[in-house]
């Protein structure tokens, strides 16, 4: 039986996550900021095979809390099998250029946070020598694009701490795995003009992030097309690229 | 989705639907008046598996419900479960099946949500032993533009249960539901089929099997004219007795694309009903099967709806009372066979006596007739009038959930109820389909 910690649970590709996991009777720890929201996904979990759901409220930006709530969740399930962070937002690029606050603060919510959380986790689970950390990136973190380079800056952050993460983790026998979905039909992604053709379902991402977390990947990119499309993206000279409107 | 908004299951009338997408319930009464002060009027879409224009609103605006899929709760013992509107027949299958229940009533797709299954009290293979869906839904939460959230069943708001029961989605936007399930100790099915030559035949098998099989249904070949008129495949079917309770996820077809014109026409339909006609023998035989090709067969193919081509496809469904079956379905087969347009799906059902709780239900105690047909301009023309003149002298009805032609006059006198609907309607819910037989 997993044991099963989830931040930002109530994001659209986690919620697709825990179900695959409740079909197969997971524990979960859930945190988010709306109790309401948590208390709606608990008893969707349930029914749908979930063993025990226990709950917590936290804005992930509250890093003073972290700590206390990583203790709250070895207390509630002994030893976390997988922890998934999943909170994050998708700042409009143009607002972010007018206004430096603003930028600061989507940089806090989609990279400080994360890295603070992973910071406290890392110690837990080097300590109980098991388990798998996973992150949600984004593929927007392979490349600074003019469309999106604030959100991307701050996931490239997460993803090259990750890098180093994981090679201190590796030593013991902990994985972390650097989730890059691409565009994915969720709340965040609402009300975007996005190629309908890309935009894949957050159970079809679910599926492959559930399989790369059990085969120990190192990046997963999701749907799996979208490590040729980033391939490209990457190798295209900066000649070009910055002439381009990516 | 398709780029250019949402449809409904056959494709015609083409307006496509903009939605607002309904993740949390929270946030429904802001969506409802966000709808209203922008567009007027607005309407619930969940599946968009209704094929006609009941699913549309007359607004175009639509507030999308399908992302509204969790469940609530669960009573293993008692079968008892709720869930929010937008869950699919699907999820409830993958959820119940298991522990070892099965949904009450289940109409021939399993992509419909919950919500789409009461607004249109739909009714399936056991129609003459449980009724319709409306029958085992025990509460909903309703939530209105102008009176806010009630909770409804027999007893509270008894008369907003039932004028949501088969309401069209037009009394207010369903949140969540509670229903019966029905006990199940295998989900296999076993299964009687047989072949009968005319519709005298079907009559007389309907007879003896009916009320002996938990499930039953029969296909018609509707292209078989003259004395072959009603020939076709009865099957009927019951759980088993014992065995496995497997969900099951059979591996799925899609039909990749829209092609640019219907492949529907007189050489596949007189091809397929031959070869279809064939797979059954002529004497009674007995197979077991599973649940899902038995009550899903279509939903092997996804998307099956594209291959009627971008102009569509319209699905007639009539029910004949009881007293005048025989005349007037063998009359809407004569129709048909004569006008050369047949249908792959005919589809033949004898419905039972019980009652719904529904004001607007389609099913009465008769034989239900269910047809596709390719959209064009003569089907309108020519075959609808005609088979609709049927309906009327018959004291028949049609069934909105399908229905894109039906005139406002055969509605209103067919649904003498639709009135108690219009007074307890939702100022701010409209459909294509209700303002155009009811204004």
């Amino acid at each position: 039986m997993k044991r099963v910690l989830i931040i930002g649970a109530t994001s659209g590709i986690a919620m697709a996550c825990a179900r695959v996991w409740a079909g197969q009777g997971a524990s979960f720890f859930l945190v988010a900021r709306s109790a309401e929201k948590l208390e709606a996904l608990a008893s969707d979990l349930r029914v749908r095979g979930a063993c025990a759901v226990r709950l917590r409220q936290m804005d992930a930006n509250d890093t003073a809390a972290h700590p206390g709530m990583v203790e709250a969740v070895v207390q509630a399930l002994g030893a976390i099998d997988i922890a998934l962070i999943a909170h994050g937002t998708l700042p409009a690029q143009s607002a972010c250029e007018a206004d430096p606050l603003l930028a600061l603060g989507e940089l806090t919510t989609n990279a400080t946070s994360v890295i603070a959380l992973l910071i406290a986790l890392a110690n837990q689970f080097e300590s109980q020598r098991h388990g798998a950390i996973a992150v949600i990136t984004s593929v927007a973190g392979d490349r600074g694009r003019p469309s999106n380079y604030l959100y991307g800056s701050a996931k490239a952050a997460v993803s090259v701490f990750c890098e180093g993460l994981r090679a201190r983790l590796f030593k013991s026998d902990v994985s972390l795995i650097d989730i890059r979905p691409g565009f994915v039909a969720t709340p965040m992604t609402e009300g975007l003009a996005l190629p309908t053709r890309l935009v894949a379902q957050p159970e079809t991402v679910a599926r492959r992030i559930v399989a790369g977390i059990e085969r120990k990947a190192d990046v997963l990119y999701a749907p799996a097309f979208w490590a040729l499309i980033m391939l490209i993206i990457r190798n295209i000279p900066r000649s070009i690229f910055k002439r381009m409107n990516l | 989705m398709s780029a250019g908004g949402l449809l409904s299951w056959g494709n015609h009338p083409r307006f496509p639907q903009v939605p607002t997408a309904c993740h949390w319930r929270g946030d429904l009464p802001a969506a409802l008046s966000a709808a209203r002060q922008e567009s007027g009027t607005t309407l619930a879409y969940g599946a968009g598996m209704s094929y006609g224009d009941s699913c549309l609103a007359a607004s175009d605006r639509v507030l999308h419900m399908r992302p509204l899929d969790r469940f609530l709760d669960a009573d293993w013992s008692a079968g008892v479960l709720t869930a929010e509107a937008g869950v699919t027949l699907e999820d409830i299958l993958a959820a119940a099946v298991p522990h070892g229940w099965f949904l009450s009533v289940t109409p021939g797709t399993k992509y419909a949500t919950l919500g789409g299954a009461i607004a249109n009290d739909v009714h399936g293979k056991n129609h003459h032993r449980r009724g319709t869906f409306g029958r085992h839904v025990r509460r909903f939460g309703l939530l209105r533009s102008d009176t806010g959230r009630a909770t409804c069943s027999l007893h509270e708001q008894p008369e907003l249960f039932s004028a949501t029961i088969g309401g069209l989605g037009l009394t207010g936007l369903i949140e969540w539901a509670e229903i019966q399930l029905m006990p199940i100790r295998s989900s296999r099915i076993e299964a009687v089929t047989q072949r009968f030559d005319d519709l005298d035949e079907f009559f007389a098998l309907s007879a003896e099997l009916d009320e002996r099989h938990e499930f039953c249904v029969s296909w018609i070949d509707c292209l078989a004219k003259g004395k072959a008129t009603g020939r076709g495949i009865y099957t009927a079917g019951d759980f088993a007795a014992e065995g496995a309770l497997a969900v099951e996820r059979p591996r799925k077809l899609t039909v990749p694309f829209t092609p640019p014109v219907s492949l529907v026409n007189g050489l596949s339909l007189r091809a397929f009903n031959a070869l279809y006609a064939r797979r059954a023998p002529a004497a009674r035989s007995r197979t077991t099967l599973g649940y899902d090709p038995f009550f899903y067969p279509l939903d092997a193919i996804l998307k099956w709806n594209r291959i009627y081509g971008p102009k569509g496809f319209q699905q007639y469904q009539a029910l004949i009372p009881e007293r005048e079956a025989r005349a007037g379905i063998h009359a809407l087969l004569t129709a048909v066979a004569e006008s050369g347009t047949g249908s792959f799906l005919a589809v033949l059902k004898r419905c039972g006596d019980m009652p719904s709780p529904g004001l607007l239900s389609f099913p009465m105690q008769g034989t239900s007739l269910a047809l596709d047909f390719p959209q064009s301009h003569a089907l309108e023309a020519t075959l609808l009038p005609r088979l609709d003149a049927v309906v009327r002298e018959t004291g028949g009805r049609i069934y909105p959930a399908k229905d894109a032609h039906m005139r406002g006059e055969d509605f209103r006198h067919s649904y003498p109820s639709w009135k108690q609907i219009e007074r307890l309607r939702d100022p701010a819910l409209m459909s294509r389909f209700w303002r155009r037989v009811t204004q």
